[in-house]
């Protein structure tokens, strides 16, 4: 037998209903995760890219053995820290002999996994590095640009996908509305061999050009590093298409006209009636009519009796 | 919406805010870091200029902090995050009133009570027409004597309650068969799974597991464990498990028979099972006769003393004393 669970207080309802599926959706959340040995460089990896979406990220600092994404069985934790944490973008970093400065990027659907990009980290350059003046600074929150530059973004499956993956990791909220005065990121992709990309930070500066479009100039802010694709994993087919549904346009407003005069006119159709199948209740009128025949007939009979004598 | 610009092909994607220069080659592998550096710098510029030229020349609104421009849709179409919400599947009241034409009607939420001249809820605390309100309900002459009116309504109530729970629960039920059950209910039958998980995981088996699987090996001897040595510490087994007991197999009367009689239960129930050929009255009587006979037969022998050639003298004397 089951039981309906419901939340016990308004506040918890509303955190649940944040949770649930929507037509267009909030911007996805970003889960930063350790594995059972980092080292220092991806430590500071994982701080650096918290610190970059710290307003859409949650992250974790325990150790976690039993997270291995790319092998069955391996991913059941994450999937559920994804449905408790309420967060689809996934960072992963470990470290081992094998693959050392690992970092997994991953993104889920529906709190399972979606797909998953390998990357190792190499020369790697931390916030803290760079000095410039700091009231360039690109604001918390703020929708970055993107450059992706070279021919192996498309020519390479690995890098194809790591663009898309990056892409959605940074790319902040979906906003329909952009307010010109917050432009002031940019995440540069170069894909410098056919297995690296160098990815880097900059914070953008509108200079004055003499006309209405600013003439940019890039301040490097960190971090920087080279991502060099490991291993990866593609959606399936039917997950992807799944994933992909957008949802159907607003049917247009059909038979209505507006005009200053009239007002607004709708043209209404009207079905035919069909009467076979017409909802019927026991006291219909029409009905009685039998009744009220029967009744007329004794009356005259009666009468028709009563006369004879 | 991607715009090929004229000077090079590069593709900007606006929605995104993303340019993409997919035919850009890096002079001939840089030599050093901040050359590769400064070479990428002066590209990402270029494209960032793309962007801002598609960018600032959309038409602008002022808005509080700045102006504001109207983005197009992605190009890039990136995943979902979740499903897209699933329309509810409608309630047995809905597919009824449907079915049969009632439409809702708006009420008023206050409706004028007559008793106490004043507006009262239709529903909830302090409403119209209200049950407990009455204080004496007058008796009747269908009435049954010895039973409390009040507690008969408040039953009444409490079951029509119950029952609007259930219908609830019903089509919540449907609903969740076609995952389209509202976030904020669950049905404690349906968490989410996760992939990996077994709903059968072995868990970690606790002290009292072991005690009861020892104790059961130690009791696996013929004795049921009866002259074991126990070690120290060990402790009796507390959930002595049911013993089967085996009824003589050596025929008698009373106990002696009853073996016989359960077998014959079983076949008979077996054999009735497959009884297809129907009822031969003349063959049943003669059977029957013959059963009679060697009842008699039987009875006689016993009576006449043969007690020296039954086994089971105990149980036989048992079942003797029964008898007399």
């Amino acid at each position: 037998m089951s039981t309906i669970r419901v939340p016990r207080n308004m506040r918890a309802k509303r955190e649940l209903l944040k949770h649930a599926p929507k037509l267009v959706e909030n911007g996805k959340k970003m889960i930063i995760l350790h594995g059972t040995k980092t080292s220092a460089v991806l430590n500071s990896v994982l701080a650096d890219l918290f610190h970059l979406k710290r307003d859409h990220a949650v992250k974790f600092t325990k150790k976690n053995d039993n997270i291995r994404p790319f092998e069955s069985g391996g991913e059941t934790s994450l999937e559920f820290f994804s449905l408790k944490s309420d967060c689809s973008l996934i960072v992963y970093g470990s470290h081992s002999k094998k693959r050392p400065n690992n970092l997994v990027f991953g993104r889920t659907y529906d709190h399972h996994i979606y797909d998953l990009v390998e990357v190792g980290v190499e020369n790697y350059k931390s916030i803290e590095s760079y000095a410039y003046d700091k009231k360039f600074a690109p604001k918390l929150g703020t929708k970055p640009f993107f450059a992706f530059i070279g021919e192996h973004f498309e020519s390479v499956e690995g890098l194809k996908h790591l663009k898309e993956m990056l892409l959605d990791h940074f790319k902040g909220e979906v906003v329909e509305n952009l307010n010109l005065a917050g432009v002031d990121r940019i995440f540069v992709c170069t894909a410098i061999s056919p297995t690296t990309v160098y990815m880097m930070h900059c914070a953008l500066r509108l200079k004055r050009s003499g006309t209405s479009i600013p003439r940019m100039e890039l301040v490097e802010v960190g971090p920087s590093m080279d991502l060099v694709v490991r291993r990866n994993r593609r959606p399936s087919e039917s997950l992807q298409k799944e994933a992909m549904k957008a949802p159907g346009h607003a049917k247009k407003l059909k038979n209505v006209s507006n005009n200053p005069i009239d007002g607004k006119l709708g043209r209404v159709y009207i079905p035919d009636q069909e009467v076979s199948k017409l909802a019927l209740t026991s006291d219909i009128k029409g009905l009685k009519r039998e009744r009220r025949d029967a009744k007329k007939n004794k009356e005259h009979s009666k009468k028709q009796k009563v006369n004879p004598e | 919406m991607s715009e090929a610009a004229a000077s090079s092909n590069h593709e900007v994607d606006l929605g995104h805010l993303m340019a993409y220069d997919p035919s850009h080659h890096l002079a001939a592998a840089p030599s050093s870091r901040a050359e590769l550096r400064d070479e990428c710098l002066r590209k990402a510029t270029e494209l960032a200029q793309a962007v801002a030229d598609a960018l600032f020349s959309l038409p602008a609104t002022e808005g509080r902090d700045g102006p504001v421009v109207r983005l197009p849709p992605p190009a890039n179409r990136l995943p979902r995050e979740k499903h897209l919400p699933r329309p509810a599947p409608p309630t047995k009241w809905e597919a009824f009133a449907k079915q049969k034409g009632i439409v809702n009607r708006k009420k008023n939420k206050r409706t004028w009570d007559e008793q106490t001249n004043s507006w009262k809820r239709n529903y909830g605390y302090d409403r119209v027409n209200d049950d407990r309100d009455i204080p004496i309900i007058e008796a009747k002459m269908t009435d049954e004597p010895g039973v409390d009116p009040f507690a008969k309504r408040r039953e009444e109530k409490k079951g029509r309650v119950d029952k609007q729970e259930k219908n609830r629960l019903g089509n919540l039920k449907n609903a969740a068969k076609v995952g389209a059950l509202p976030s904020h209910i669950q049905l404690a039958a349906t968490a989410i799974p996760i992939t990996g998980t077994k709903a059968d995981l072995p868990r970690k088996s606790k002290k009292e597991d072991l005690e009861n699987v020892a104790g059961m090996a130690s009791s696996a001897t013929a004795s049921g464990g009866k002259f074991d040595k126990k070690l120290p510490g060990e402790k009796p087994l507390k959930k002595a498990g049911k013993h089967r007991k085996f009824l003589p197999v050596a025929e008698g009367k009373g106990m002696g028979n009853l073996e016989k009689q359960q077998n014959d239960k079983i076949l008979n129930s077996l054999l009735a099972k497959n009884f297809e050929e129907p009822l031969d009255v003349s063959k049943a009587i003669t059977m029957y006769k013959v059963k009679k006979d060697n009842n008699r037969r039987k009875d006689k022998k016993s009576s006449s003393g043969s007690d020296k050639l039954k086994p089971g003298k105990k149980i036989h004397k048992k079942s003797s004393k029964k008898s007399t």
